[in-house]
């Protein structure tokens, strides 16, 4: 819901605030609502705001999900005699 | 007799000065604005006459139209990257002439300025429109300038109006499209309207990002002379690729299927856009061209296209087809289908 | 842009595409409510319906805080500029919603009123820092989302000591909506709604993480995957969904693990609930009066609270009587059903509160979609030079 993006922290700043890039686009956002962030991090920013850290492997992992057709996602493993 | 000495005039403090209202009063200070402004920056021998109307030979060939359009030119800011209202109002005017398939001749500048407006943000755009007047070939050879009171304006207004011919035998017009004709766009989209949203304050973004602003008029002849079965040329301005190809399939009544993965978006107008929630395709753009063309004549245009700098990124981008609805239809790159709708008003950024 | 353009690879839409056409039961419907209205969105403008099979129906739902906005709420907003004379700072989505007496956002500041766009709270503020002789008012909306983001605004607002800025509340709650919706007669009562699970919202859930969802799985048995915002997320959790449903299970996934977790963003929730409190009752347009769906600002922070300051009383304004957002936004009709749909109403000229934001079910479907409707289906047939 709402449009947020994953931006790159490329600098931190005073004030809670910090410079992230997306694609080249560089804009300063507040980083007050997260917390231990550091340059290099990706987070998802809302109206100005960095409203949580993106971690790097569950991404991995999901592409890996949409790719193997085979896969099974996160949840209880099946029942023994599931057909799978 | 004593012999009467010239009157000293002090010249306009081009670097401190602004304009007042007495530069639109008609008398002594307004001609003084327009020898040490605009005629410094725009001279030619039309307009070094000083009278009321430029007289102009009648040039075109028997059987030939004369094409006259106009523009006003509003853009705020009036310097941003790639461009400023000056070159921005020779342009736009140069290619809504062009895209009628005439060669441009002419120009016209009318300024309303603004009480207050300082004199050396004049003395650049008038330079600005000097040089892109000279780098077309197109004089601007009559003009006008107003004062506003302070308040009343924001800063400088400039409208345009352009003379041309086309040859006999042209006929390029919105309504010419026809079930099977080609579509070709000459480049990417997006990049003017997101060169002036970079530079909004209320936005505050920062993007490697230009306007394309450009005149076109070369490339349509070139693409004219390729014998290509052309029957529409239009500029996307504001409304985008989407408001010119919306109205085209209205004035032909016909439909069009396009191809996502063919239209091209800058990397950093692209994200540009995301940032805003904006859509590229709904974003103005002053240095390109669509066209639609006979299937047959296609490989001719492209290369004609690809072979003039303004065209180098032209490729095809879809296809007329007959429709009723006159439906605007994409294949997104991510493989379903939408329509591209004619969006009423400007787009606004979303947050949603 | 990285973890944006992988996805939305058309060619792993494909494979996803085949594995859900594989998975869904020969003879069995499938009905999902997209709850968000980013998700409605997201699938229009990619045309994700063409990728998915026949028999699962997306529906709709009531997550686009622009459209469930009361008219009367604007009108608030519209008093404080034209009759209060306050610079009302308000984010571009709300600005062309059609209010009361033929006004909106945009016609007022036609009329004078000092009305701003602003892309932030913080640009909100800033309004106020540099207009220290003017009332500023933010009129806030929104979800859970974008609700910490205006906690923020006003707790500096009272450290800076800024008297001259306060906040219109609109802020509404994701769960309370899914709540209405699962209780309306046409899903519990009547059966005439089958809905069989929900895509959760993306970015709700980074603020609210997925706990919260766990109640619908286990109270009305309802699976929900939360999705990320990009086209192959969506697909992602309409197959999991499916899945669920063939299963027979209802939990919580959580697919858009790379941004939620299960506790959320503490940090964002606690400064909520330090400034916010429940509404006893909200008006949300199109579904009426819904209980605990809403938040106020705690008396503790009454400075800086627009509607105390201006002693502002809310007066509801009724939507056209042939209007079917009710009904569209409990998924019981869509967008094709209404007679006033792309007649009347239009994006240009909405009449209701789904046709309002580019998010709406039925802007979506009139902006994105509505050639699916057209008796003629033109073969697409297009080749690129």
């Amino acid at each position: 819901m709402c449009l947020a993006l994953p931006a790159r922290i490329v600098e931190l700043r005073e004030g809670d605030l910090g410079l992230v890039d997306l694609g080249g686009v560089r804009k300063e956002v507040s980083l007050a609502l997260v917390s231990d962030v550091v340059v290099g991090d990706y987070v998802i920013v809302h109206v100005g705001y960095a409203l949580s850290r993106l971690d790097p492997e569950e991404a991995e992992r999901t592409l890996a999900l949409f790719r193997d057709i085979e896969a099974q996602p996160e949840g209880p493993p099946p029942a023994a005699g599931e057909a799978r | 007799m004593s012999p009467v000495r010239p009157g000293y005039v002090k010249p306009l403090d081009l670097q401190q000065g602004v304009v007042d209202l007495s530069h639109g009063g008609g008398g002594r200070a307004m001609n003084q604005l327009i020898e040490e402004v605009f005629l410094r920056a725009l001279d030619n021998p039309l307009l070094r006459q000083g009278n009321d109307g430029a007289v102009l030979p009648l040039v075109a060939p028997p059987g030939g139209r004369l094409v006259m359009a106009t523009d006003a030119h509003v853009v705020s800011p009036l310097f941003f990257p790639g461009g400023d209202i000056g070159c921005l109002s020779v342009h736009g005017t140069l290619n809504d002439v062009a895209v009628m398939g005439a060669r441009p001749l002419w120009l016209a500048a009318g300024f309303i300025l603004e009480e207050g407006f300082p004199l050396a943000d004049l003395r650049r755009i008038a330079a600005s429109m000097g040089k892109a007047a000279a780098d077309a070939g197109v004089p601007i050879v009559t003009g006008d300038t107003k004062v506003v009171e302070q308040g009343k304006g924001d800063g400088v207004f400039i409208t345009t109006t352009g003379v041309g011919v086309v040859e006999p035998g042209v006929e390029l017009s919105g309504d010419r499209a026809r079930p099977g004709d080609a579509i070709v766009l000459s480049g990417t989209i997006g990049d003017h309207g997101m060169a002036i949203m970079s530079k909004r304050e209320d936005l505050n973004f920062d993007a490697p990002i230009e306007s394309d602003t450009a005149a076109l008029h070369t490339l349509v002849q070139a693409m004219l002379r390729a014998d290509a079965d052309l029957r529409v040329v239009r500029d996307p301005t504001r409304g985008g690729l989407a408001a010119t190809l919306n109205e085209i399939a209205r004035q032909s009544g016909v439909g069009m299927h396009l191809e996502e993965a063919a239209i091209t978006v800058k990397p950093a107008v692209e994200a540009a856009c995301e940032l805003l929630g904006l859509d590229p395709l709904y974003v103005a753009n002053e240095g390109k061209l669509v066209a639609v063309c006979g299937e047959a004549g296609l490989p001719a245009l492209l290369e004609a296209m690809r072979a003039h700098p303004l065209g180098a990124g032209a490729s095809r981008i879809g296809t007329v087809v007959a429709d009723d609805n006159q439906f605007v239809q994409m294949k997104t790159r991510f493989g379903g289908r939408r329509i591209v709708e004619w969006l009423s008003g400007e787009q606004l950024p979303r947050i949603c | 842009m990285k973890y944006v353009d992988e996805f939305r690879d058309g060619e792993v839409a494909r494979g996803l595409a085949s594995a859900i056409a594989r998975e869904v039961q020969p003879g069995r419907r499938y009905h999902f409510m997209e709850f968000c209205g980013g998700h409605t969105h997201a699938m229009a403008r990619y045309g994700v319906t063409d990728l998915l099979p026949e028999t699962v129906r997306m529906i709709h739902g009531p997550g686009c805080p622009v459209c469930v906005l009361p008219i009367g709420r604007i009108d608030l907003g519209i008093q404080l500029a034209l009759e209060q004379k306050v610079i009302l700072a308000t984010y571009a989505d709300t600005l062309r919603v059609p209010a009361g007496g033929g006004l909106s956002l945009m016609k007022a500041k036609a009329r004078g009123g000092d009305i701003r766009m602003v892309y932030s709270s913080a640009d909100a503020l800033e309004l106020a820092r540099k207009n220290p002789g003017r009332q500023v008012v933010f009129l806030a909306i929104g979800f859970e989302t974008t609700t910490p983001p205006t906690a923020l605004a006003i707790k500096v607002a009272r450290a800076e000591g800024l008297a001259n800025f306060s906040v219109l509340c609109n802020h509404v709650l994701t769960p309370s909506a899914i709540t209405h919706i699962l209780e309306s007669p046409e899903v519990r009562k009547y059966g005439t709604v089958p809905l069989d699970g929900f895509v959760g919202p993306s970015h709700v859930s980074t603020v609210i993480g997925s706990r919260p969802f766990e109640h619908f799985a286990r109270e009305y048995r309802k699976p929900v995957v939360i999705a990320g915002f990009e086209p192959l997320d969506v697909m992602q959790a309409v197959r999991q969904l499916v899945r669920q449903v063939n299963e027979g299970r209802a939990e919580v996934e959580n697919e858009f693990s790379r941004a939620v977790t299960r506790d959320g963003n503490r940090k964002a929730q606690a400064l909520v609930s330090e400034v916010f409190e429940l509404r006893r009752s909200f008006e949300w347009r199109g579904l009426g009066e819904v209980p605990y769906s809403a938040l106020q600002i705690r008396a503790a922070f009454a400075e800086h609270d627009a509607e105390r300051r201006y002693g502002l009383t809310y007066k509801p304004v009724p939507d056209h009587k042939a209007c079917e957002c009710g009904a569209i936004l409990r998924g019981v009709k869509r967008p094709q059903d209404c007679k006033l749909f792309a007649t009347v109403c239009t994006p240009e000229n909405p009449m209701g509160s789904c046709m309002v934001s580019s998010e709406g079910a039925c802007a979506a479907h009139y902006s994105y979609g509505r050639f699916r409707d057209s008796e003629a289906k033109v073969h697409l047939a297009v080749q690129t030079a």
